[in-house]
């Protein structure tokens, strides 16, 4: 089978067509945790895109505390067999063996997340080493375009995951967003001091800069817990949502897997979201971020 | 002559993308998320995606049989990847999608990941027949966690074909591809797309 290359998505990296492409036919879409088959069987049925496989949602892992690491591989398995969605997996950060393991296991993506415990604290892992396509973690434009020129073919904000707590993913939505805006005013002899200020390539911030937008799709996550979450989200204008705790940690979770779906997809229209948040039950419990003490927080890891 | 009416079914996807290569090829682009939405194009895409969840999302409004009717009354349709699984007439290892009305009219049998897993996502240059001019230089197609067109019926005319099997196809006013145009800046396909929907308008 032959892999010669279309035109890269990003210049400046060549991540390859096929990887940022799977990412372009998740837009407008729901990707949910799941940690065991049935799980991932309840998130297709109620329309996921994708699914993410991991060992313990975000809220278990703040609520048992310890080393937090990718999946048993047989789980990962059991739920590609189980599923006819795309299969996601986190490897933690900087741990390169756990994402050979999930190359292997043939997953459709890799989440490097610092929902894990990272396992380098300087170095992420070199994605352009992999086939397999990527999603990392941003909290800004700066870091999402690190991690675009280390390999990832998409990226997600990160929100403050496994809290219930929306805040975090709108203040890193809304950050990613005015930093475009800002690089798009710009003339074009201030990029290369916004590019050092970025801390990130001259050719890919200049690329952001004349299109207006990141290179890659760009996902939300990290405290999205109801349709009227999602829906938010969307009108910031990201590409499609994560929803990790908030589905397996509330009352009803295939009722309200489906709703966040719909509002996802009608995210402009407030009469088919009004309907899709009746009659779902408790919500997940939830933790204020505000609350959270500083060495808790999972969004400061990463750099 | 008339700006041909493009809709591209907006439930979930590669909406922008396509939106994008037909304007690019002259077409007047609208999006579709409900029945009424359909009212007066001439023709729609159905794009990449996962038909599971376009399929889940339809139902409710009857967005599929309401599509099926207005290409009875002649709406051209084009569906790439996802989009062609949800034509086809018959689909294998189709167990996600029963119970759930889909569109239909295509007369192939389609098997959804047939290409494998997104390790065994592929690009290729391949010829297109039938293209405006007849320009037959290769396409560059992009086969993402692709559908395999397993067998086409007596009235499906195969336009492309990779290593042996078809990967586009023509039937009557609708089109088909297990890859993905829009992602490529050569947009002769949406080209010969918008030629097909138009060509009621202006005959």
């Amino acid at each position: 089978m032959t892999t010669e290359a279309t035109t890269p998505a990003t210049e400046a990296t060549g991540a390859t067509a096929v990887n940022t492409g799977l990412a372009q036919m998740l837009k407008g879409g729901v990707i949910m945790d799941v940690v065991t088959p049935e799980q991932a069987r309840i998130a297709e049925e109620a329309g996921a895109v994708a699914v993410m496989a991991l060992e313990r949602v975000p809220a278990d892992i703040r609520a048992t505390g310890g080393v937090a690491r990718m999946s048993d591989p047989d789980l990962i398995s059991g739920i590609i067999e189980t599923v006819s969605i795309p299969v996601m997996a986190k490897a933690r950060i900087g741990h390169f063996v756990e994402a050979q393991i999930l190359e292997h296991l043939k997953v459709d993506y890799i989440d490097e997340s610092e929902v894990l415990s990272p396992a380098d604290y300087v170095h992420h892992i070199d994605k352009s080493k992999f086939k397999v396509p990527f999603v990392c973690g941003a909290t800004n434009l700066g870091e999402a375009l690190r991690r675009i020129t280390e390999g990832a073919s998409m990226i997600r904000s990160k929100g403050e995951a496994g809290t219930g707590d929306v805040s975090e993913a709108m203040k890193h939505i809304r950050t990613i967003n005015a930093e475009i805006a800002r690089l798009t005013s710009l003339a074009e002899d201030e990029l290369y001091l916004a590019a050092k200020d970025l801390q990130a390539p001259y050719a890919l911030v200049k690329q952001v800069a004349r299109e207006g937008r990141l290179p890659v799709v760009l996902f939300v996550a990290g405290g999205v817990a109801t349709p009227a979450d999602a829906a938010m989200m969307m009108q910031m204008g990201a590409d499609g949502v994560f929803v990790g705790s908030g589905i397996f940690k509330a009352g009803n979770p295939a009722e309200r897997a489906a709703a966040i779906v719909k509002a996802t997809t009608y995210f402009d229209d407030p009469a088919v979201i009004t309907e899709a948040s009746k009659g779902l039950g408790e919500a997940m419990v939830g933790i204020n971020v505000a609350d959270l003490p500083a060495p808790h927080r999972l969004a400061e890891r990463g750099w | 002559m008339s700006t041909p009416r493009i809709g591209v079914l907006a439930l979930q996807g590669a909406v922008a993308e396509h939106a994008r290569a037909l304007q690019a090829a002259g077409a007047e682009v609208s999006t579709v998320r409900r029945p009424t939405e359909l009212q007066g194009l001439d023709g729609l895409i159905v794009p990449g995606g996962e038909s599971t969840t376009m399929a889940r999302l339809a139902a409710p409004v009857h967005l599929m049989e309401a599509i099926r009717e207005r290409h009875a009354e002649g709406m051209a349709m084009f569906g790439t990847c996802a989009g062609m699984i949800l034509m086809a007439d018959q689909i294998l290892d189709a167990e996600a999608l029963t119970g759930f009305e889909r569109i239909g009219g295509l007369d192939v049998v389609v098997r959804r990941n047939g290409y494998g897993s997104q390790l065994d996502s592929f690009t290729g240059a391949l010829p297109v027949s039938g293209l405006p001019e007849d320009d037959l230089s290769p396409l560059q197609a992009v086969f993402i966690r692709a559908p395999v067109i397993e067998s086409v019926g007596s009235a499906v005319e195969v336009i492309a074909s990779w290593q042996d099997r078809p990967v586009a196809v023509r039937q009557g006013r609708v089109l088909a591809a297990s890859f993905h145009p829009e992602l490529t800046p050569d947009h002769r396909l949406h080209q010969h797309f918008v030629q097909l929907a138009g060509a009621r308008l202006n005959s």
